[in-house]
């Protein structure tokens, strides 16, 4: 009897399949908690002086929403179309063929159909049809047409914050429709009434008043600093004390909060420390920290290309009133998306600046001479390939490592090589996921562009679900045990994904795999690793 | 669900019955065999150019490209060249495996755990095969058809008649074939593709939540020419030399109607017509647009040489003076350097 | 069955979507169920169960179903398991069989409902302290905390 029962194909094919009742449009929106991240706080939106500051709550009816809202969101609409060719090209010639539709990480992990790439921008675009096409003002719904009504807007506030603009989705469309650029697209229209989550409201206007996301202010950024150099000293005997906002140093080094002010980040931030004092000891490598230009991270581009260029421009800024010569840019996803497709075009030009070369190899980063900002990874691969740092692999034996492509410098920026070069320069032991989801096809954390709030703890889960799931094979079949990332916001919500999916793997940056392995002039005999484990062999000490 | 196909189906059947009985009860062989089509002809070529021409002008304010690939950076890092382009070269290349071959749908594929732990990879290539073909195919036929607007053919006509021919005269009985057409694999191979791409709307659940009425019709109406083409071409015989000589008629803009010609050839026409007048208006448009995408047709070089935003305009910062006005004494206490030491 | 609890739309996703990586659910789903299967009609082992478990469970916990919703799939296992004994032996002399079979897939639903608290605890444990493991730790081991606490 056993034999013939035991057949779970059975199970899974014998389940006949039913059409669903309603179609998409007919589908009322449901705002689960779990999935959504809390409204922003006024004060926050008032203080950047966008639109409609306002207590409001989305689960409420009433989204205090200003009277002409519908005549906002038209302008809004035919403003972008004036502007934005993607945009435009974008809502007339996607034919639905589905091909978008299961790469999604959140439609994967949710099974919701409008996270399907292709029916997230349908919520626009039945709006776009109706208000702007010929076809869709004579065919209505049958050209795939409705009115932005009130429930219409509520979905597309639903759904544009259960997007990651990761571009997963791109990658595999014939047209090369980007559902980032719609969201982006669309998060702009809601914040024109007003509607944003607060998890990047406020980010907002702490970086545009203290310079980073968290709000920590000048003397608090530099006290952090300051503890990392005493932990440093502890560990490896050798004092790494910074400069900040030094006039005519030679670069400016700029890296998300998130590395200065949270777990496992913070590490990665002691990596880039002991690795600018080696090279200053060296090689005397002048680089300066700005608690001004404190943040790489832009929470402005999850909230419309105004809010990004008033955010960005600390860089040039800063870098123009200390005089360096170019700026280096530590490991963090979006931020390099916004330098490399954004910067100088919206802050630029950068005239003020020097031709990046690398003042230890003599390397020119042609790639970057006009914007005149280099990664971090960039630089590092580049120092290793010429030999420049001391290295003991060795002492990350204990790490058995994977990479995570971040979604913004695989696709908005092709940095593969660089990291994965490091990497296996100061690790013996790496392993790549599949292939099918590293690389240009990488699946995202599930939490990025501005939805690492805790609130939404459920949709996370779900979206980072097809990166952990590769990692958990990895893990199963290689004994991987750490998750390392050039990605700040990686940094901080990979450690509860792996929590819920995968407990027994760890996150950490690539810098801190090359600090633990960078041997250090003078230093002590080093027994723990940056995080305070100890060191392969010195585990009974 | 349902409604949108039956609705786009029952259209494509009043067209064909408007013809029908157009042409064959009420005459109007001038409505249906001059006016209509020379008016689609219009509305196709001002339609095309005026949205090809809207999106051209329209602005491109940043350099987007989806990366699929290793970028320019360090020399002895392999770029991948064409997957994420830094030159106009790379560019044309990505532009021509895009438009030629379908670059990113070939992209679709996945790996399977086959038997055990073994893991291996396919493509899901079925999309892109179909839809290679149906495009293909249709290009094929459109380039065939040119033989009935120029006289003489011109030579490269014939010789891709010649490469989609696969059963010609010479290679069949002379006494039963004499002058009949050899079979065309081009008009076979789009009606089976557009079959397949109207059945993966009916049958794959998520392709099918997402089709609307504008998705079927054009299927319906492509299958609907390509069924009468071939009616016309293998079964329901028309007069040839009246068909050329009536489109030739067109081409020279010197109409007539000729004699004899059976009403499937004015079913044919007005299917055609229909489709060219659809097309501006809608999503066919992807003919157009594929060209233009900015995450396709740019370099990903945009920090090697600046990329102008026309439109760009200054904004509200918050400048360093603003920022050291509010935390000065709080810096001058941590040590940070300021510029000025008090306010 | 499992599937079906699935938006029908979606569950056709999972079911025809073979790829581990492109499709976890689906796969983690079969994967859980083959092994679910042999736990069944072997000895019950506890941990055997759980880990088959577990991963269904897991998903499920944290997508938008309802508790019951969530574990209600083992307890279809009776139905399926009846109409194919039904099949198989018309000539009912199963019914002990059967009655020691769901008093089996009981005992599966009650540490179903284990895993899927666990799974939310674990859950409420991650939202409560992800933001003090990420930003306060930090703070704490700097030192920049003790004058503004207690």
């Amino acid at each position: 009897m056993a034999d013939d029962l035991a057949k779970p194909e059975e199970l899974l094919e014998n389940s006949g399949y039913k059409r669903p009742a309603t179609g998409w449009m007919d589908t009322p929106i449901d705002i689960r908690p779990g999935m959504y991240c809390y409204a922003s706080n006024p004060k926050s939106v008032e203080y950047v002086g966008l639109p409609n500051p306002r207590q409001w709550n989305p689960l409420e009816d009433d989204w205090k929403l200003p009277e002409n809202w519908q005549e906002i969101v038209h302008k809004g609409i035919k403003e972008r179309l004036e502007k934005f060719r993607s945009f435009k090209i974008f809502m007339d010639v996607c034919v639905r063929c589905g091909a978008c539709a299961d790469k999604c990480h959140f439609f994967i992990g949710t099974g919701d159909p409008k996270n399907m790439p292709v029916l997230r921008a349908e919520l626009l675009r039945s709006v776009y049809r109706n208000d702007f096409t010929t076809a869709g003002k004579i065919f209505k719904s049958l050209a795939g047409a409705r009115p932005l009504t009130l429930d219409v807007l509520k979905e597309w506030w639903y759904y544009f914050f259960q997007c990651t603009e990761c571009r997963r989705c791109s990658v595999f469309c014939p047209y090369g429709i980007d559902t980032a650029e719609i969201t982006i697209i669309g998060r702009e229209l809601l914040n024109l009434l007003g509607l944003n989550i607060d998890w990047i409201a406020t980010p907002v206007a702490n970086c545009y008043r203290t310079g980073n996301h968290l709000g920590i202010q000048p003397h608090a950024f530099k006290d952090m600093l300051e503890f990392f150099v005493e932990d440093i000293e502890d560990i490896t005997g050798i004092n790494v004390e910074p400069s900040y906002n030094k006039k005519g140093a030679d670069i400016l080094f700029i890296t998300p909060s998130g590395d200065v002010f949270a777990d496992p980040g913070t590490y990665t931030c002691m990596g880039y420390m002991i690795l600018f004092k080696y090279l200053k000891d060296k090689y005397g490598f002048d680089i300066t920290w700005s608690t001004y230009a404190s943040e790489g991270g832009n929470f402005g581009f999850f909230t419309s290309h105004e809010t990004m260029k008033r955010l960005n421009s600390k860089m040039y800024a800063e870098a123009k009133r200390l005089g360096v010569k170019w700026i280096l840019g530590g490991e963090c996803g979006h931020m390099w998306r916004v330098i490399n497709q954004y910067m100088e075009t919206m802050n630029g030009p950068a005239d003020f600046l020097e031709e990046p070369v690398s003042p230890i190899t003599g390397t020119k980063f042609e790639n970057a001479k006009s914007t005149k900002m280099v990664h971090i990874a960039e630089f590092v691969a580049d120092l290793i390939k010429h030999d420049k740092l001391e290295l003991d692999p060795s002492r990350n034996d204990n790490q058995i490592v994977t990479f995570h492509d971040s979604c913004n410098p695989a696709r908005g920026m092709g940095m593969l090589e660089e990291p994965r070069y490091v990497i296996k320069n100061v690790c013996n032991n790496f392993y790549e996921m599949p292939a099918n989801t590293i690389r240009e096809n990488t699946f995202c954390c599930g939490s990025g562009a501005g939805l690492n709030a805790g609130e939404n703890m459920e949709l996370r889960m779900c979206g980072g679900m097809p990166r952990a799931n590769a990692v958990k094979y990895v893990h199963e079949k290689h004994g991987v045990n750490m998750l390392a990332c050039v990605c700040a916001i990686d940094r901080a919500v990979f450690p509860a994904l792996m929590e819920y999916w995968v407990p027994e793997v760890d996150v950490t940056g690539m810098s801190e795999l090359v600090a633990n392995a960078l041997i250090m002039p003078g230093e002590k005999d080093r027994d723990t690793d940056l995080r305070g484990e100890p060191l392969p062999g010195k585990e009974d000490e | 669900m349902n409604k949108n196909y039956m609705f786009s189906l029952i259209a494509v059947i009043v067209l064909f019955l408007i013809a029908y009985f157009g042409v064959e009860t009420a005459g109007l062989h001038v409505l249906f065999g001059i006016v209509i089509p020379y008016l689609a002809a219009l509305i196709f070529i001002v339609g095309f150019v005026y949205r090809v021409r809207d999106w051209a002008y329209s602005p491109v304010p940043f350099r987007i490209p989806s990366t699929c690939g290793q970028q320019a950076s360090l020399p002895w890092i392999r770029q991948a060249t064409y997957d994420n382009p830094s030159s106009n070269g790379g560019v044309i290349v990505r532009m021509i495996l895009e438009v030629l071959f379908f670059r990113s749908l070939f992209r679709n594929m996945r790996f399977e755990l086959k038997g055990g732990k073994k893991l291996s990879y396919i493509w899901e290539k079925w999309l892109w095969l179909f839809a290679l073909a149906f495009h293909w195919a249709f290009l094929v036929v459109v380039i065939r058809h040119l033989r009935f607007f120029a006289e003489p053919v011109p030579f490269w006509v014939q010789f891709l008649e010649y490469l989609d021919g696969f059963v010609r005269v010479e290679f069949l009985s002379d006494v039963l074939q004499v002058g009949l057409p050899g079979v065309f694999m081009s008009g076979l191979v789009l009606l089976v593709a557009v079959i397949f791409l109207f059945l993966r709307r009916v049958f794959i659940s998520q392709v099918n939540y997402i089709s609307l009425a504008s998705d079927y019709f054009p299927l319906f109406l492509i299958m609907g020419i390509a069924i009468s083409g071939i009616l016309m071409r293998y079964f329901i015989k028309v007069d040839i030399v009246g068909v050329k000589e009536f489109t030739m008629g067109l081409a020279t803009f010197s109409p007539s109607i000729p004699e004899g010609v059976g009403v499937i050839f004015y079913v044919h026409l007005l299917f055609v017509s229909v489709l060219l007048v659809y097309f501006p208006f809608s999503k066919l448009m992807h003919l157009g647009g594929v060209f233009l995408s900015p995450t396709r047709n740019l370099a990903n070089n945009s920090r090697a040489k600046r990329h102008i935003n026309p439109w760009n305009y200054p904004v509200h910062v918050h400048t360093y003076e603003e920022y050291e006005d509010e935390f000065r004494e709080k810096m001058i206490e941590a040590g940070l350097p300021v510029e000025k030491e008090s306010n | 069955m499992v599937i079906d609890t699935y938006p029908p739309d979606t569950s056709r996703f999972i079911k025809g979507q073979k790829d581990p990586f492109a499709n976890p659910v689906g796969n983690t789903t079969f994967e859980g169920l083959q092994t679910l299967f042999d736990a069944l009609f072997d000895d019950m082992n506890r941990e055997a169960i759980v880990s088959s478990l577990d991963p269904i469970i897991r998903i499920r916990a944290i997508q938008d179903f309802t508790p019951s919703k969530a574990i209600s799939f083992i307890f279809s296992l009776k139905k399926i398991i009846r109409e194919i004994a039904n099949k198989e032996f018309p000539d009912d002399q199963v019914a002990d069989e059967l009655f020691l079979m769901d008093s089996k897939i009981d005992n599966l639903g009650m540490i179903g409902f284990d895993i899927y608290m666990e799974c939310r605890e674990k859950l409420y444990e991650i939202k409560s302290n992800e933001f003090r493991n990420r930003t306060y730790s930090a703070f704490e081991r700097a030192g920049l905390l003790k004058q503004d606490c207690c």
